[in-house]
């Protein structure tokens, strides 16, 4: 029954799922080693909750197989179910009961012990900080402390796989730092395997050992997040311009060195690699064209610019020209 | 395949959130309440062909009321679990290792624990309206019929559940079929009064044996006999346990 010689936490080969006409997740392989925090980053709508569910054992892939924790999940889906976490990209308390109930009912739907329970709860309760809240009901809770409920009900059984789908979404800047403290924690002290789904480049940066781009349901990339980065081979240079951006666009498509460029309304971001030598050249480039250049700005690329240079569009335009098409509504059908 | 815990853990869970949501029980109860204290008391007098002299329409009234009460209950049962996929919990119960036999197990305990309590608690104000107080036995064996027929109407939402997602569609689909089953049961009047071809559908409606067991045991007086009764509502509450346990491991419960 347990696959031998298997040291991943998932493995997944060719995993498809078809709404109707649709083809929401594409052919998609890929595995996450034990103990690794992995990261799908994506647009809404690209297909990350969809791999998700059909991984947590809720959605019945079309076509393709996955083995997590060792196990087949066409063939055993309660074993899987027994060794996995999951948090969910929408809330999934209830509440009508409190944080503690909450916990206990989870407990004991994996067959839990009552004294095991009860230190179990104490122990999760700690980690996010909810032990003086534990009794109140999870209506008068703040969407943070929802979320860290729902966190410590997913630790509570010791799941040796974590699936987290956008555990920050909406959250504020400094819950979303305690959060990502908590997973890495956990990741590290409990060598918990943790594949996480986010739109939020800096989420991934800041936490995932390796990254899959994914759009349109299909992976486009896999690299650790210093891989993507270097994929760029270069530095970023934001060139700010009052006048023309379009003829030196077009001027500097022309060097070899320059490996990427995105155009934006009054600004021009550049990825060139040998910055030292290449800088002056934009400066002449512009001048010989008689522009003037207001600004200009070096740094490093990041996942965003990687995203950008790979998809060929910003995660949050991709999200816009989206709106009005047909997809978008069943995407959106199929997400709710 | 069967985990006490996780039945015990779904059915606590239900009485928790009975004993908090004080509206529920009022609402629920209100329906039968006034059928029973309008229709039984303004049709108190009359003289129903069908009927033995010694039974007033009140005394027959009434076991079809507790038929009612626990009808629309339990079929309304149903809707928790709509509700609970709404607020994303169903997701959380569906992605736990407890098997779906157990969770559907739970499901029903914990709504026919309800159905009972309302069930009991029309058969009290029966009480003080004028109905014969029955014996404790009567009283205890009528909870077991009780249980047969909450098993069986829970089902059906059960079932309609795991395939539907809103609130609308569910209220609308259960109406429809929880009033044919209601009026044709034999709740308000004896069966033998419709014509044979309706008839036929009284004898197809699970709750035509239930409230004829209810009346049996608490009145003292049935159709047909409270063995075939009980018999008919058990093996179709096990098909429809058996029923609700597949579409809950079949359906995506998204």
């Amino acid at each position: 029954m347990k696959v031998l010689f298997n040291m991943s936490a998932i493995t997944i080969k060719g995993l498809t799922k078809k709404f109707g006409e649709f083809t929401a997740v594409d052919d998609v392989s890929f595995s996450v080693e034990s103990g690794e925090l992995f990261g799908l980053l994506g647009p809404n709508g690209a297909g990350k909750s969809t791999i998700i569910n059909m991984l947590t054992t809720l959605l019945i892939p079309t076509a393709g197989d996955a083995y997590i924790a060792g196990y087949d999940l066409r063939k055993h889906p309660e074993k899987v179910r027994n060794n996995i976490g999951v948090i969910f990209q929408d809330p999934s308390l209830d509440i009508g009961l409190t944080g503690r109930e909450n916990l206990d009912f989870h407990a004991m739907m994996y067959n839990i012990n009552s004294d095991e329970r009860k230190k179990r709860i104490r122990e999760v309760l700690d980690i996010v900080g909810l032990a003086d809240k534990a009794d109140i009901l999870v209506e008068n809770y703040s969407g943070g402390m929802k979320r860290r409920l729902e966190i410590a009900r997913g630790l509570i059984h010791y799941p040796k796989v974590l699936f987290l789908d956008e555990p920050t979404l909406g959250l504020d800047a400094q819950t979303r730092r305690t959060i990502w403290d908590y997973i890495r924690d956990l990741n590290r002290n409990y060598g918990t395997s943790v594949i996480l789904t986010t739109h939020y480049m800096e989420e991934a940066d800041y936490l995932c050992d390796r990254i899959a781009i994914i759009d349109h349901g299909k992976i486009i990339v896999l690299d650790t997040p210093f891989g993507l980065k270097n994929r760029l081979q270069g530095d970023r240079v934001s060139v700010t311009i009052e006048e023309d951006i379009g003829l030196i666009a077009g001027a500097l498509r022309e060097k070899e060195w320059v490996r990427d460029i995105v155009q934006n309304d009054r600004m021009l971001d550049v990825v060139i690699s040998d910055h030292e030598t290449n800088i002056p050249d934009i400066f002449q480039t512009a001048s010989k064209l008689g522009i003037g250049i207001s600004s200009i700005k070096i740094s490093k690329p990041s996942l965003e610019d990687v995203f950008i240079h790979l998809t060929g569009s910003t995660i949050r335009e991709q999200e816009g020209s989206r709106k009005t098409a047909k997809q978008d509504r069943m995407r959106r059908r199929m997400l709710r | 395949m069967i985990q006490r815990k996780v039945v015990y853990v779904l059915w606590r869970r239900e009485m928790i959130k009975y004993f908090r949501a004080r509206s529920r029980v009022v609402g629920a109860i209100a329906m039968p309440a006034f059928l029973l204290i309008f229709q039984g008391m303004g049709f108190r007098r009359a003289e129903f062909p069908g009927l033995p002299e010694s039974i007033g329409y009140f005394q027959y009234l009434v076991p079809g009321i507790i038929g009612m009460t626990l009808l629309f209950t339990a079929a309304y049962a149903g809707m928790s679990v709509i509700m609970d996929k709404q607020f994303g919990f169903l997701k959380e119960v569906m992605v736990t290792p407890a098997s779906r036999i157990s969770i559907v197990l739970g499901m029903i305990s914990g709504s026919a624990t309800v159905s009972i309590i309302q069930a009991l608690i029309i058969l009290m104000m029966s009480v003080l309206l004028g109905f014969r107080l029955p014996f404790i036995s009567a009283i205890l064996s009528s909870v077991v019929i009780m249980v047969l027929i909450s098993m069986t109407f829970i089902n059906i939402g059960l079932i309609l559940s795991s395939v539907l997602k809103d609130f609308h569609g569910f209220s609308t689909i259960i109406n429809f079929i929880a009033f044919p089953l209601f009026l044709l049961s034999g709740a308000l009047f004896p069966v033998s009064n419709l014509p044979a071809p309706i008839r036929v559908l009284s004898y197809l409606d699970p709750l035509t044996y239930g409230v004829d067991a209810l009346r049996g045991v608490l009145i003292g007086y049935c159709e047909f006999s409270i063995v075939q009764d009980v018999f008919i509502l058990s093996i179709l509450s096990v098909l429809m346990v058996c029923a609700s346990g597949y579409f809950f491991k079949k359906a995506e419960m998204l």
